[in-house]
């Protein structure tokens, strides 16, 4: 069980009810750990439209998460 | 130089900064709020930005440009918290010696922002509903 700090924004902080949260999980990659939440918080957002970031950069869906990661799952963004 | 900001934008002030001896033109862009989308009338917008995130990639863009590009310089800025109709939502700025290249690197930045920086809006409408915009239109060039 490792101690994963995430950090929600837009859609999925209205959708989770927060912006930040520490959780203890056996998912060993950012992939696991959305399937996850999406499961427990009914996120509507599929994993194809979510990027994974981890300690402010984005990375592959496959890295391999550490004790006290900062994980943000991120939505197709619409800025400009 | 790319920056969030909570105030209003002032491209004036802004492009004070690009002022160089060495270029010929400058070049930018102002994302404006406008009052519908997809049919609905909005009434607001509300900018979001995962701070940390958005000015790294946002840099990242920048300097890309400069290497793409025989430009001099280019500045962003990007407004986040509540905007009325007609606010401006983001400036670009660029100089170069000569014209062409400010024009193709203000649109490479422009284009690339919309697709890579981690920053949403969300639409308030007339009828007192409001919402996240969705991708499937922000990514075409030329529509949002």
């Amino acid at each position: 069980m490792k101690n994963i700090e995430v950090e929600y924004y837009a859609i999925l902080r209205e959708e989770r009810g927060c912006k930040q949260e520490n959780t203890t999980t056996l998912s060993t990659t950012p992939r696991e750990l959305y399937l996850e939440l999406q499961k427990k918080y009914g996120f509507t957002l599929s994993i194809e439209n979510v990027k994974p970031a981890i300690n402010d950069d984005f990375v592959d869906w496959d890295y391999l998460l550490q004790v006290n990661d900062k994980v943000v799952f991120i939505p197709p963004v619409t800025g400009g | 130089m790319f920056k969030l900001s909570e105030e209003n934008i002032q491209p004036f002030r802004l492009q004070e900064a690009l002022h160089n001896e060495k270029a010929g033109g400058y070049v930018s862009f102002e994302g404006w709020v406008r009052n519908h989308n997809l049919g609905k009338k909005v009434t607001k917008l509300e900018y979001e930005a995962y701070p940390s995130l958005a000015i790294k990639e946002a840099k990242q863009i920048l300097e890309e440009a400069k290497q793409k590009f025989s430009i001099l310089d280019a500045h962003c800025v990007h407004r986040v918290g509540s905007l009325d109709i007609g606010k401006i939502a983001v400036w670009i700025g660029v100089n170069s010696i000569h014209r062409g290249p400010a024009f193709l690197a203000c649109e490479y930045i422009i284009d690339e922002f919309k697709l890579r920086v981690p920053i949403w809006k969300k639409e308030h409408y007339v009828d007192g509903d409001s919402g996240w915009v969705k991708c499937h239109h922000c990514h075409e060039k030329h529509k949002a």
